[in-house]
Protein backbone atom coordinates (compact mmCIF):
# COMPACT_ATOMS: atom_id res chain seq x y z
CA UNK A 1 0.00 0.00 0.00
CA UNK A 2 2.85 2.33 0.56
CA UNK A 3 4.21 1.97 -2.74
CA UNK A 4 1.35 2.56 -4.27
CA UNK A 5 0.84 5.32 -2.47
CA UNK A 6 3.89 6.66 -3.23
CA UNK A 7 3.20 6.36 -6.51
CA UNK A 8 0.55 8.98 -6.99
CA UNK A 9 2.21 11.22 -4.59
CA UNK A 10 5.03 11.61 -6.66
CA UNK A 11 3.17 11.66 -9.97
CA UNK A 12 1.13 14.58 -8.76
CA UNK A 13 3.83 16.44 -7.25
CA UNK A 14 6.24 15.70 -9.77
CA UNK A 15 3.81 17.09 -12.54
CA UNK A 16 2.61 19.85 -10.30
CA UNK A 17 6.41 20.68 -9.78
CA UNK A 18 7.02 21.25 -13.63
CA UNK A 19 4.10 22.84 -13.95
CA UNK A 20 4.74 25.40 -11.68
CA UNK A 21 7.63 25.94 -13.28
CA UNK A 22 5.43 27.88 -15.87
CA UNK A 23 4.61 30.58 -13.33
CA UNK A 24 5.09 34.39 -14.67
CA UNK A 25 6.61 32.67 -17.92
CA UNK A 26 3.53 31.47 -19.46
CA UNK A 27 2.43 32.53 -23.31
CA UNK A 28 -0.68 34.49 -21.99
CA UNK A 29 -1.54 35.49 -18.82
CA UNK A 30 -4.64 33.01 -18.81
CA UNK A 31 -2.86 30.39 -19.81
CA UNK A 32 -0.23 31.45 -17.36
CA UNK A 33 -3.34 31.20 -14.33
CA UNK A 34 -4.60 27.56 -15.83
CA UNK A 35 -1.13 25.76 -15.44
CA UNK A 36 -0.41 27.11 -11.81
CA UNK A 37 -3.77 26.71 -10.46
CA UNK A 38 -3.69 22.92 -11.84
CA UNK A 39 0.02 22.42 -10.41
CA UNK A 40 -2.23 23.83 -6.99
CA UNK A 41 -4.61 20.97 -7.45
CA UNK A 42 -1.70 18.39 -7.89
CA UNK A 43 0.52 19.57 -5.53
CA UNK A 44 -3.10 19.21 -2.97
CA UNK A 45 -3.63 15.89 -4.40
CA UNK A 46 -0.02 14.69 -3.53
CA UNK A 47 -0.80 16.33 -0.47
CA UNK A 48 -3.04 14.17 0.34
CA UNK A 49 -0.99 10.80 -0.73
CA UNK A 50 1.69 11.74 1.42
CA UNK A 51 -0.17 12.33 4.90
CA UNK A 52 -1.68 8.86 4.27
CA UNK A 53 1.65 7.49 3.50
CA UNK A 54 3.19 9.01 6.54
CA UNK A 55 0.09 8.27 8.65
CA UNK A 56 0.58 4.27 7.57
CA UNK A 57 4.26 4.31 7.98
CA UNK A 58 3.38 5.41 11.88
CA UNK A 59 7.57 6.17 11.63
CA UNK A 60 7.34 10.05 12.64
CA UNK A 61 8.20 11.26 9.43
CA UNK A 62 5.71 14.00 7.99
CA UNK A 63 4.41 14.47 4.60
CA UNK A 64 7.30 17.05 3.51
CA UNK A 65 9.44 14.20 4.57
CA UNK A 66 8.29 11.97 2.05
CA UNK A 67 7.90 14.25 -0.49
CA UNK A 68 11.28 16.41 -0.21
CA UNK A 69 14.02 14.22 1.75
CA UNK A 70 13.81 10.65 0.15
CA UNK A 71 16.56 9.89 -2.40
CA UNK A 72 15.88 10.59 -5.84
CA UNK A 73 15.93 6.61 -6.72
CA UNK A 74 13.46 6.40 -4.38
CA UNK A 75 10.89 8.12 -6.35
CA UNK A 76 7.83 6.06 -8.24
CA UNK A 77 6.74 8.19 -10.08
CA UNK A 78 6.49 7.69 -13.87
CA UNK A 79 9.16 9.30 -16.21
CA UNK A 80 6.24 10.90 -18.57
CA UNK A 81 5.78 13.38 -16.02
CA UNK A 82 9.32 14.69 -15.20
CA UNK A 83 9.43 15.36 -18.87
CA UNK A 84 10.97 19.12 -19.04
CA UNK A 85 8.67 21.70 -19.96
CA UNK A 86 9.51 22.19 -23.49
CA UNK A 87 7.77 24.93 -25.33
CA UNK A 88 4.18 25.35 -24.52
CA UNK A 89 2.62 22.36 -26.68
CA UNK A 90 5.26 20.07 -25.19
CA UNK A 91 3.53 21.13 -22.19
CA UNK A 92 -0.12 20.89 -23.67
CA UNK A 93 1.14 17.11 -25.06
CA UNK A 94 2.52 15.35 -21.72
CA UNK A 95 -0.57 16.74 -19.58
CA UNK A 96 -3.00 15.36 -22.49
CA UNK A 97 -1.23 11.84 -22.35
CA UNK A 98 -1.18 12.10 -18.33
CA UNK A 99 -4.56 13.97 -17.90
CA UNK A 100 -6.55 11.18 -19.99
CA UNK A 101 -4.41 8.28 -18.23
CA UNK A 102 -5.27 10.40 -14.75
CA UNK A 103 -9.08 10.79 -15.29
CA UNK A 104 -10.05 7.06 -16.03
CA UNK A 105 -7.45 5.84 -13.67
CA UNK A 106 -9.28 8.20 -10.33
CA UNK A 107 -12.95 6.85 -11.72
CA UNK A 108 -11.39 3.50 -11.28
CA UNK A 109 -10.07 4.35 -8.08
CA UNK A 110 -12.95 5.59 -7.02
CA UNK A 111 -14.17 2.49 -6.33
CA UNK A 112 -11.46 1.73 -3.93
CA UNK A 113 -12.13 -0.85 -1.28
CA UNK A 114 -9.58 1.64 0.61
CA UNK A 115 -12.12 4.00 1.91
CA UNK A 116 -9.34 6.67 2.62
CA UNK A 117 -7.78 6.21 -0.94
CA UNK A 118 -11.54 6.22 -2.47
CA UNK A 119 -12.62 9.27 -0.86
CA UNK A 120 -8.87 10.69 -2.00
CA UNK A 121 -9.69 9.96 -5.51
CA UNK A 122 -13.68 11.25 -5.63
CA UNK A 123 -12.36 14.67 -4.61
CA UNK A 124 -9.35 15.02 -7.10
CA UNK A 125 -11.55 13.57 -10.37
CA UNK A 126 -13.32 16.30 -9.87
CA UNK A 127 -10.17 18.24 -10.09
CA UNK A 128 -8.61 16.07 -13.24
CA UNK A 129 -12.14 16.60 -15.24
CA UNK A 130 -10.75 20.31 -15.57
CA UNK A 131 -7.35 19.44 -16.24
CA UNK A 132 -8.48 17.14 -19.02
CA UNK A 133 -11.47 19.90 -20.48
CA UNK A 134 -7.72 22.25 -20.45
CA UNK A 135 -5.47 19.84 -22.04
CA UNK A 136 -7.70 18.62 -24.76
CA UNK A 137 -8.71 21.90 -25.80
CA UNK A 138 -5.57 22.79 -26.42
CA UNK A 139 -4.49 19.78 -28.44
CA UNK A 140 -7.14 20.52 -30.23
CA UNK A 141 -6.40 23.85 -30.63
CA UNK A 142 -2.88 23.81 -31.47
CA UNK A 143 -3.58 20.99 -33.75
CA UNK A 144 -6.07 23.09 -36.05
CA UNK A 145 -3.84 26.68 -35.40
CA UNK A 146 -1.42 27.65 -37.59
CA UNK A 147 1.10 25.31 -39.35
CA UNK A 148 3.90 26.39 -36.58
CA UNK A 149 1.55 25.14 -34.03
CA UNK A 150 0.11 22.25 -35.81
CA UNK A 151 3.76 21.31 -36.37
CA UNK A 152 4.84 22.05 -32.45
CA UNK A 153 2.15 19.93 -31.28
CA UNK A 154 3.29 17.06 -33.43
CA UNK A 155 6.47 17.48 -32.29
CA UNK A 156 6.01 17.24 -29.21
CA UNK A 157 3.94 14.54 -29.34
CA UNK A 158 6.25 12.23 -31.51
CA UNK A 159 8.91 12.95 -28.72
CA UNK A 160 6.13 12.22 -25.79
CA UNK A 161 4.74 9.12 -27.13
CA UNK A 162 7.08 6.63 -25.97
CA UNK A 163 6.52 7.69 -22.67
CA UNK A 164 2.56 7.00 -22.28
CA UNK A 165 3.41 2.94 -22.33
CA UNK A 166 4.61 3.21 -19.05
CA UNK A 167 0.97 4.62 -17.60
CA UNK A 168 -0.47 1.20 -18.54
CA UNK A 169 2.01 -1.24 -17.12
CA UNK A 170 1.90 -2.08 -13.54
CA UNK A 171 4.82 -2.31 -11.41
CA UNK A 172 4.62 -5.46 -9.08
CA UNK A 173 2.92 -3.42 -6.26
CA UNK A 174 0.01 -1.79 -8.80
CA UNK A 175 -0.77 -5.73 -9.38
CA UNK A 176 -0.46 -6.34 -6.06
CA UNK A 177 -2.76 -2.93 -5.30
CA UNK A 178 -5.36 -4.27 -8.03
CA UNK A 179 -5.81 -7.87 -6.69
CA UNK A 180 -6.32 -7.01 -3.03
CA UNK A 181 -8.68 -4.44 -4.16
CA UNK A 182 -7.71 -0.75 -3.33
CA UNK A 183 -5.84 -0.40 -6.64
CA UNK A 184 -7.29 -0.32 -10.24
CA UNK A 185 -6.72 -2.98 -12.97
CA UNK A 186 -4.84 -0.93 -15.19
CA UNK A 187 -6.07 -3.43 -18.29
CA UNK A 188 -9.78 -2.49 -17.40
CA UNK A 189 -9.38 1.45 -18.18
CA UNK A 190 -7.21 0.87 -21.02
CA UNK A 191 -9.73 -0.03 -23.36
CA UNK A 192 -11.92 3.06 -22.02
CA UNK A 193 -8.86 5.26 -22.32
CA UNK A 194 -8.27 4.19 -26.38
CA UNK A 195 -12.15 5.62 -26.91
CA UNK A 196 -11.25 8.77 -26.22
CA UNK A 197 -7.77 9.29 -27.40
CA UNK A 198 -10.21 8.00 -31.22
CA UNK A 199 -13.02 10.19 -30.29
CA UNK A 200 -10.41 13.46 -30.00
CA UNK A 201 -8.69 11.97 -33.53
CA UNK A 202 -11.76 11.99 -35.13
CA UNK A 203 -12.47 15.63 -33.99
CA UNK A 204 -9.35 16.82 -35.06
CA UNK A 205 -9.53 14.78 -38.62
CA UNK A 206 -13.30 16.34 -39.17
CA UNK A 207 -11.95 19.73 -38.69
CA UNK A 208 -9.02 19.25 -41.00
CA UNK B 1 -17.58 34.10 32.27
CA UNK B 2 -21.14 35.24 32.62
CA UNK B 3 -22.80 32.02 31.58
CA UNK B 4 -24.49 32.00 34.81
CA UNK B 5 -26.57 34.65 33.20
CA UNK B 6 -26.92 33.34 29.26
CA UNK B 7 -26.18 29.84 28.56
CA UNK B 8 -24.25 29.17 25.96
CA UNK B 9 -25.37 26.65 22.73
CA UNK B 10 -24.39 24.99 20.04
CA UNK B 11 -26.68 27.07 18.00
CA UNK B 12 -24.50 30.05 19.20
CA UNK B 13 -21.41 28.39 17.79
CA UNK B 14 -23.08 28.09 14.24
CA UNK B 15 -23.75 31.74 15.00
CA UNK B 16 -20.24 32.63 15.64
CA UNK B 17 -18.99 30.31 12.83
CA UNK B 18 -21.25 32.37 10.44
CA UNK B 19 -19.45 35.24 10.61
CA UNK B 20 -16.51 33.60 9.58
CA UNK B 21 -16.02 34.69 5.29
CA UNK B 22 -14.21 32.86 3.07
CA UNK B 23 -10.98 35.28 2.19
CA UNK B 24 -11.16 34.22 -1.62
CA UNK B 25 -14.80 35.27 -1.89
CA UNK B 26 -15.71 37.27 1.12
CA UNK B 27 -19.12 37.74 0.84
CA UNK B 28 -19.61 34.11 1.44
CA UNK B 29 -19.28 32.63 4.59
CA UNK B 30 -18.12 29.09 5.09
CA UNK B 31 -21.45 28.30 5.98
CA UNK B 32 -23.01 29.44 2.66
CA UNK B 33 -19.94 27.69 1.66
CA UNK B 34 -20.92 24.26 3.22
CA UNK B 35 -17.59 23.79 4.20
CA UNK B 36 -18.18 23.34 7.83
CA UNK B 37 -19.62 20.23 8.28
CA UNK B 38 -20.14 19.05 11.53
CA UNK B 39 -19.29 20.44 15.33
CA UNK B 40 -18.09 18.22 18.43
CA UNK B 41 -18.12 19.33 21.70
CA UNK B 42 -16.73 17.44 24.29
CA UNK B 43 -17.04 18.37 28.07
CA UNK B 44 -16.12 15.38 29.86
CA UNK B 45 -17.68 12.05 29.44
CA UNK B 46 -20.31 13.66 27.33
CA UNK B 47 -19.52 14.37 23.45
CA UNK B 48 -22.50 16.20 21.25
CA UNK B 49 -22.32 16.14 17.58
CA UNK B 50 -24.10 18.90 15.34
CA UNK B 51 -23.82 18.17 11.87
CA UNK B 52 -24.28 20.94 9.66
CA UNK B 53 -26.90 19.54 7.23
CA UNK B 54 -30.13 20.34 9.37
CA UNK B 55 -28.18 21.44 12.14
CA UNK B 56 -28.79 19.05 14.98
CA UNK B 57 -28.55 19.58 18.75
CA UNK B 58 -28.23 23.29 18.55
CA UNK B 59 -29.94 23.42 21.49
CA UNK B 60 -27.25 21.96 23.67
CA UNK B 61 -25.44 23.93 26.18
CA UNK B 62 -22.09 24.78 26.10
CA UNK B 63 -19.29 25.96 28.77
CA UNK B 64 -16.94 27.36 26.94
CA UNK B 65 -14.30 26.91 29.81
CA UNK B 66 -14.46 23.25 30.04
CA UNK B 67 -15.83 22.22 26.34
CA UNK B 68 -13.09 21.00 23.94
CA UNK B 69 -14.15 22.13 20.32
CA UNK B 70 -13.90 19.83 17.12
CA UNK B 71 -14.56 22.15 13.77
CA UNK B 72 -14.47 19.65 10.86
CA UNK B 73 -14.01 21.46 7.64
CA UNK B 74 -13.90 20.28 4.25
CA UNK B 75 -11.88 21.54 1.27
CA UNK B 76 -13.54 23.05 -2.15
CA UNK B 77 -10.20 21.92 -3.68
CA UNK B 78 -7.59 19.75 -2.58
CA UNK B 79 -4.79 22.19 -3.40
CA UNK B 80 -6.97 25.51 -1.91
CA UNK B 81 -4.77 27.92 -0.07
CA UNK B 82 -7.53 29.22 1.36
CA UNK B 83 -7.94 26.24 3.75
CA UNK B 84 -5.35 27.13 6.78
CA UNK B 85 -6.46 30.78 6.85
CA UNK B 86 -9.93 29.36 6.86
CA UNK B 87 -9.38 27.33 10.28
CA UNK B 88 -7.00 29.89 11.54
CA UNK B 89 -10.18 32.21 11.56
CA UNK B 90 -12.15 29.79 12.96
CA UNK B 91 -10.39 29.34 15.87
CA UNK B 92 -9.73 33.04 16.28
CA UNK B 93 -13.69 33.35 16.34
CA UNK B 94 -14.26 31.21 18.68
CA UNK B 95 -11.25 31.86 21.11
CA UNK B 96 -12.24 35.78 21.30
CA UNK B 97 -15.63 34.30 22.77
CA UNK B 98 -13.74 32.30 25.49
CA UNK B 99 -13.50 28.95 24.17
CA UNK B 100 -9.95 27.79 25.12
CA UNK B 101 -10.14 24.13 23.60
CA UNK B 102 -10.32 24.08 19.72
CA UNK B 103 -9.28 21.95 16.98
CA UNK B 104 -10.43 22.23 13.28
CA UNK B 105 -9.60 19.17 11.37
CA UNK B 106 -10.49 18.64 7.39
CA UNK B 107 -12.47 15.78 6.35
CA UNK B 108 -12.55 14.51 2.92
CA UNK B 109 -16.05 12.46 2.70
CA UNK B 110 -18.54 13.23 1.46
CA UNK B 111 -16.61 15.31 -0.82
CA UNK B 112 -17.21 19.03 -1.73
CA UNK B 113 -19.53 20.23 -3.96
CA UNK B 114 -21.26 23.07 -5.81
CA UNK B 115 -24.54 21.43 -4.97
CA UNK B 116 -24.27 23.06 -1.36
CA UNK B 117 -24.69 25.96 -2.50
CA UNK B 118 -27.57 27.43 -1.47
CA UNK B 119 -29.61 30.20 -3.63
CA UNK B 120 -29.44 32.79 -1.21
CA UNK B 121 -25.70 31.97 -1.47
CA UNK B 122 -25.62 31.76 -5.09
CA UNK B 123 -27.94 35.74 -5.32
CA UNK B 124 -24.91 37.61 -3.01
CA UNK B 125 -22.53 35.85 -5.85
CA UNK B 126 -24.26 37.56 -8.43
CA UNK B 127 -24.52 40.80 -6.55
CA UNK B 128 -20.73 40.95 -5.78
CA UNK B 129 -20.32 40.45 -9.73
CA UNK B 130 -19.50 36.23 -10.04
CA UNK B 131 -21.80 34.06 -11.57
CA UNK B 132 -23.05 30.90 -9.94
CA UNK B 133 -22.57 27.48 -10.85
CA UNK B 134 -25.01 27.10 -13.62
CA UNK B 135 -26.25 22.89 -13.12
CA UNK B 136 -25.55 20.85 -10.85
CA UNK B 137 -21.95 18.72 -10.72
CA UNK B 138 -21.90 15.34 -12.49
CA UNK B 139 -18.48 14.78 -13.81
CA UNK B 140 -19.11 13.11 -17.52
CA UNK B 141 -21.39 16.45 -18.43
CA UNK B 142 -19.11 18.22 -17.47
CA UNK B 143 -15.86 16.67 -19.41
CA UNK B 144 -16.42 17.95 -22.34
CA UNK B 145 -20.03 20.11 -22.67
CA UNK B 146 -20.02 23.40 -22.05
CA UNK B 147 -23.00 25.14 -20.31
CA UNK B 148 -24.47 28.66 -21.05
CA UNK B 149 -23.41 31.24 -18.26
CA UNK B 150 -25.76 34.05 -17.15
CA UNK B 151 -23.52 37.54 -16.81
CA UNK B 152 -24.13 38.59 -13.33
CA UNK B 153 -23.90 42.85 -14.23
CA UNK B 154 -26.77 42.75 -17.30
CA UNK B 155 -28.36 38.64 -17.33
CA UNK B 156 -27.80 38.30 -20.82
CA UNK B 157 -27.01 34.76 -21.64
CA UNK B 158 -24.68 36.05 -24.91
CA UNK B 159 -21.41 35.15 -23.25
CA UNK B 160 -18.53 33.55 -23.99
CA UNK B 161 -15.72 31.54 -22.01
CA UNK B 162 -12.10 33.12 -22.11
CA UNK B 163 -10.45 30.86 -19.82
CA UNK B 164 -11.19 27.49 -18.32
CA UNK B 165 -9.40 28.88 -15.15
CA UNK B 166 -9.77 32.57 -13.61
CA UNK B 167 -8.43 33.86 -10.69
CA UNK B 168 -8.48 30.82 -9.09
CA UNK B 169 -8.82 27.28 -9.55
CA UNK B 170 -12.32 27.12 -8.82
CA UNK B 171 -13.53 29.53 -11.35
CA UNK B 172 -13.70 30.29 -15.22
CA UNK B 173 -13.33 34.02 -17.08
CA UNK B 174 -16.17 34.80 -18.96
CA UNK B 175 -17.01 37.74 -20.79
CA UNK B 176 -19.98 39.17 -21.83
CA UNK B 177 -20.87 40.21 -25.21
CA UNK B 178 -23.68 42.57 -24.86
CA UNK B 179 -22.50 44.74 -21.67
CA UNK B 180 -18.57 43.72 -22.47
CA UNK B 181 -17.59 43.36 -18.80
CA UNK B 182 -15.43 40.40 -17.97
CA UNK B 183 -16.53 37.94 -15.08
CA UNK B 184 -15.82 34.61 -13.00
CA UNK B 185 -17.67 31.70 -13.28
CA UNK B 186 -17.89 29.49 -10.10
CA UNK B 187 -17.66 26.39 -12.16
CA UNK B 188 -19.53 23.28 -11.58
CA UNK B 189 -17.77 20.86 -8.99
Amino acid sequence: MRDFLLLLADNTQILGHRLGEWCGHGPELEIDMAMTNLALDLIGQSRNYYQYAADLEGAGRTEDDLAYLRDAREFRNCLLVEQPNGDFAHTVARNFLFDSWHFFFLQALCQSNDDRLAAIAVKSVKEVTYHLRWSSEWVIRLGDGTEESHKRIQDAFDNLWTYRGELLAPAPYETEAANAGYGVDLHAISSRKCSTFSALTQTQSGNE
Amino acid sequence: MNSNIHQITVGDLWNLLETVVDPEIPVLTILDMGIVRRIEIREGDRITVSEFEGRTNTGASVDPENAQILVYITPTYTGCPAMNMIAAHISMELATHGFSDISVREVLQPAWTTDWIPESARQKLREYGIAPPEQAARVERLLFSDVSVTCPRCESRNTEKLAEYGSTACKALYRCKDCLEPFDYFKCH
